[in-house]
């Protein structure tokens, strides 16, 4: 039992490298390849389950020679929330990838993608799992590393270079905030490994501040938070799609995991991590989703809406710990459900939305979304799927992603409530920002549906396109169904919530949830589908009664000869809802100079680039560039030099080791 | 038995609603109007005709209205009827209720944009744009309501405590009620936002999104319209209105007369007003939301 784990790891470390055998019996290869990852993905899921329910069974502590290390493995509840949906997003997208990137269409680097996807999904099972700092290090760095190589697997464009460059950067930034969090920890703990609320006593409130920050700053940066998102859109815009469902689904999730784990060291944290929190939460999400109207790139705004679903998981665990600073248990369960439940959720509408993306991608060989158009028709079961987790995502009833909205609203407005002067403020103020979040969604994701799926084909490539086969449609239809499960069951996950949110808060009972109306939540979701369904027989009866004219234009108003460029365009769609927020995203408009009664042709260009990178870090770098070219001098690629280096390193360790 | 009168109440009464609304626009002008009963008779003719579907369209097209009506109604089974309560409550049914409306909103876009016609994509657009204005707004209002009451549920903060709570937090609740009555104005697309009556596709923003439809489909739309201004309207009058007579009966009469009365401030606010520019719309909606803000600020002092 206690190896179900361990085995799962074994099994999606290695299943890469089934499938590097010679180019005529590739087929073969990749299929025992992704067979290996599924087999050791049921494991870990199984692995999952055995961790909500007997958490000691997983337990695993062997000695480890390097100083400070321990090969110790725990599974509990708060580890299985975070597992789970990682060995099904990895299983679903790695079927996914047998069609979506076999050996037969990239000859060169599908073996590659193959193998690096086991190794970052091994990284990320052992990190989750880890109760050592060092294996938790080498989880992250073999998580690191292993989507720098998959995101740079169409290494020959340019655009693909620089995002994981800037991936790239930002991972190494982020572990360095992790060295020093796990530096000052030991400092102040005297031990690696990670024990629940041993801290506060034995450290000052600098040290606290220290820690928090690093904290924020290392896990932050992976997670996405505004304004350390910077490496999010470009890696996951240029990554393989069944790779970016991994990264958005579940790679992501690392930092909030981190920063859960992190924070439950502290059973009373200071008032202002969890203010801090919500404020980067409420910022990424508003934010996030701004951006993201603006975009022209569907992957890219896939990518900005994560930032926006950290935000609102980043609101919930600031409530959590507001919640905690104060002593409001109410809010710290509320906060924190919704929050893990939202780390679900997210997991499998964007692994859904990246997946059929991926399917638009395949068939039309574009991500523009003003190219598309009309692929509802050429592609029914895609287009159903994105329409799932665009509703999803929206947060809208009767779907998964309404629920731990829900519980994160009430939280919010449990806080709102209060007397306290933090807890009423935090819910004025993210009750109404997750509203004006979840309108701002609701208008992105009916753009991109709208200007994807419906009306006309915009360019003659997306009218011959296809549909996809089954083992690309197979894993989407498994999360649409996993996302309708949640939405329209959703006491179904309450006894696993309240388990994590009782290990992260002890103070929290066990066994009961965190709200008991989530029955009544079915109850109304079936009543909505049940008059649903009677408005709709109800048409088409009636569309029987009388007859259907069919094979006609759009009236439009009686013009008699539309054409598909008349259609809203993606930009024009969002152009107002992104004027709103000018201020912050400073869009960039290229219009064309009209003169005269009969001006020339002229082509409207917008584009939103990112601020934070291109005004910010970009300009920054460039300044301090020359003054780091110096240190090149020490890496001159020779073999000799960096050994000695090393020595040097480890020498200098053992004098200050004790 | 008071379940069974609620449910008949919100099939049969929304298409009253908009002839009264007109009643008192007619009398403004000085004209005659058209009947009461109109829309009746309209919702009759469009059920009983044909359609015309464009080709571009596809099975989302067809959703739209169903989807708009079914969420209406369903929200409507969530909303207490003056004193009686609702059929459907749990706690949190203030935000299932207000996320219903997005999910109606979601199709009926979608629904405009499946016919590819830029008129429609334009008012789906400020459809959309507009809602994300009114959502702040709504909640800001709903916060002030649930921490006047105490919970996130309908059934406690339109319950009986509501009537005291006008006692001790008078300057607040009339806030929230003209903030509410705003929203309502704008969700249900009446003037100053949009104007129901215009032939202009540019200016327009829920009839233009609906272009396309005709038949029967067009009836759901009007009779859903009709739903959502009857269910908004009985928020507004849940709030401003909280009184109980005792009598069940009485109660049922009493809140048909705020209803009417809500009815009849809409009427006159769209005859003494022009609608609005539509660069002057995220103004007022703006101006809502800080209505209830201010609504909230008052109540923690």
């Amino acid at each position: 039992m206690r190896w179900l784990i361990p085995c799962a790891i074994a099994l999606t470390a290695l299943s890469g490298v089934a499938g590097l055998v010679p180019a005529r019996r590739a087929r073969q290869g990749e299929l025992l390849a992704v067979g290996l990852l599924v087999l050791g993905a049921a494991l870990g899921l199984a692995g999952s389950v055995v961790g909500f329910v007997a958490p000691d069974a997983l337990r695993i502590d062997l000695p480890w020679s390097l100083p400070g290390a321990r090969l110790l493995v725990r599974g509990d509840a708060l580890s299985s929330m975070f597992l789970a949906p990682l060995f099904f997003v990895a299983a679903a997208g790695a079927v996914y990838g047998l069609s979506y990137w076999p050996v037969r269409e990239h000859p060169r680097d599908a073996r590659g993608v193959r193998l690096y996807y086991g190794i970052t999904v091994a990284g990320l099972a052992t990190l989750l799992c880890a109760a050592n700092a060092v294996l938790f290090l080498v989880g992250w760095e073999l998580m690191a590393l292993g989507a720098f190589m998959l995101v740079g697997t169409e290494h020959e464009r340019a655009e693909v270079r620089g995002a994981s460059l800037v991936y790239l950067v930002s991972t190494r930034a982020g572990t360095l905030c992790l060295f020093g969090f796990f530096a000052l920890l030991y400092a102040v703990t005297g031990s690696l490994d990670f024990d629940l609320g041993a801290v506060p006593g034995r450290a000052s409130a600098t040290e606290l501040h220290g820690l928090f920050i690093l904290a924020l700053g290392g896990f932050g940066l992976k997670a996405g938070l505004m304004p350390l998102h910077v490496w999010l859109p470009g890696a996951h815009a240029n990554a393989p799609s069944h790779v970016s469902a991994l990264m958005s689904g579940v790679l992501i999730k690392m930092g909030v995991s981190g920063l859960v784990r992190a924070t439950a060291f502290f059973p009373s944290p200071p008032l202002w991590w969890g203010a801090a929190l919500v404020g980067c939460g409420i910022v990424s999400g508003i934010l996030g989703v701004a951006y993201a109207l603006g975009q022209h790139d569907l992957k890219r705004l896939l990518a900005y809406h994560s930032v926006e679903n950290i935000g609102i998981i980043a609101l919930g665990l600031g409530l959590a710990l507001v919640g905690r600073s104060l002593g409001a248990p109410a809010l710290v369960g509320l906060g924190l459900a919704g929050a893990l439940l939202h780390v679900w959720n997210h997991g499998l509408f964007k692994a859904l939305l990246f997946l059929s993306a991926g399917a638009v991608v395949h068939a039309t060989g574009t991500r523009e979304i003003d190219a598309l158009g009309g692929l509802g028709k050429r592609m029914p079961k895609t287009a159903l799927a994105f329409l799932v987790g665009s509703v999803a995502i929206c947060g809208l009833p009767p779907l998964n992603g309404f629920v731990s909205e829900l519980l994160v609203y009430l939280g919010l407005f449990e806080a709102a409530a209060s007397p306290d002067a933090p807890a009423w403020l935090t819910g004025a103020l993210g009750a109404p920002a997750l509203a004006l979040i979840g309108a701002l969604a609701v208008a992105c994701f009916v753009k991109v549906y709208g200007v994807v799926f419906l009306g006309e084909p915009r360019s003659a490539k997306v009218d011959e396109a296809h549909e996809v086969d089954k083992l690309m449609t197979g894993p989407m239809a498994a999360l649409g169904a996993a996302c309708a499960l949640i939405g329209l069951a959703p006491a179904l996950v309450m006894p696993v919530l309240a388990r994590a949110a009782h290990t992260w808060a002890p103070e929290l009972a066990e066994e009961v949830g965190p709200v008991a109306s989530l029955a009544w939540l079915s109850l109304a979701n079936g009543l909505l589908l049940g008059l649903g369904l009677v408005a709709a027989a109800w048409l088409a009866w009636r569309a029987r009664a009388a007859a259907t004219v069919r094979d006609v234009p759009t009236w439009d108003c009686g013009y008699a000869a539309p054409t598909p460029r008349m259609q809203y365009t993606a930009s024009s769609f969002a152009a107002t809802l992104v004027g709103f927020f000018a201020f912050a995203l400073r869009p960039a408009r290229f219009r064309p100079e009209l003169v005269g009664p009969f001006p020339q042709r002229g082509t409207l260009f917008t584009s939103l680039p990112d601020v934070v990178l291109g005004r910010l870090i970009l300009p920054a770098f460039a300044l301090i560039g020359p003054l780091l070219a110096r240190l090149r001098k020490l890496t001159q690629g020779s073999v000799h030099a960096y050994l000695l280096y090393m020595l040097v390193a480890v020498v200098a360790a053992l004098l200050g080791w004790r | 038995m008071h379940y069974v009168v609620h449910v008949l109440l919100v099939l049969a009464l929304p298409p009253l609603l908009l002839g009264i609304v007109n009643r008192v626009k007619a009398l403004f002008a000085g004209r005659r109007g058209p009947p009461v009963l109109q829309l009746y008779f309209d919702l009759a003719k469009l059920a009983q005709k044909s359609t015309v579907q464009s080709r571009t369209t596809s099975f989302v097209f067809r959703a739209g209205p169903v989807v708009a009506l079914a969420t209406t109604a369903c929200a409507a089974m969530l909303v207490p009827f003056g004193a009686h309560k609702a059929p459907l409550s749990f706690g949190g049914d203030l935000l299932f209720f207000a996320y219903l409306f997005a999910l109606g909103r979601f199709f009926t876009v979608a629904a405009a944009l499946d016919t590819g016609s830029a008129f429609e994509g334009m008012g789906g657009a400020r459809e959309v744009t507009f809602g994300a204005l009114a959502e702040p707004a709504l909640f800001f209002g709903l916060l002030v309501l649930t921490r006047l009451g105490g919970a996130v549920r309908f059934a406690v903060v339109l319950g009986p405590g509501l009537a005291d709570h006008w006692v001790e937090a008078a300057p607040s609740l009339v806030l929230v009620a003209v903030s509410l009555f705003v929203v309502l104005l704008s969700e249900t697309c009446r003037v100053p936002f949009d104007d129901p009556n215009t032939h202009l596709e540019l200016t327009m923003i829920h009839e233009v999104m609906v272009l396309d439809h005709g038949g029967p489909a067009l009836g759901m739309i009007l009779y859903g319209a009709a739903m959502k201004l009857f269910v908004l309207a009985a928020v507004v009058v849940g709030v401003a209105l909280p009184a109980s007579s005792g009598n069940p009966w009485l109660d049922w009469l009493l809140f048909l007369g705020g209803m009417l009365g809500c009815t009849v401030l809409v009427g006159v606010v769209e005859s003494i007003m022009a609608r609005l520019k539509l660069v002057a719309v995220p103004k007022l909606l703006v101006t809502a939301c800080l209505l209830s803000a201010v609504g909230l600020v008052l109540l923690v002092r």
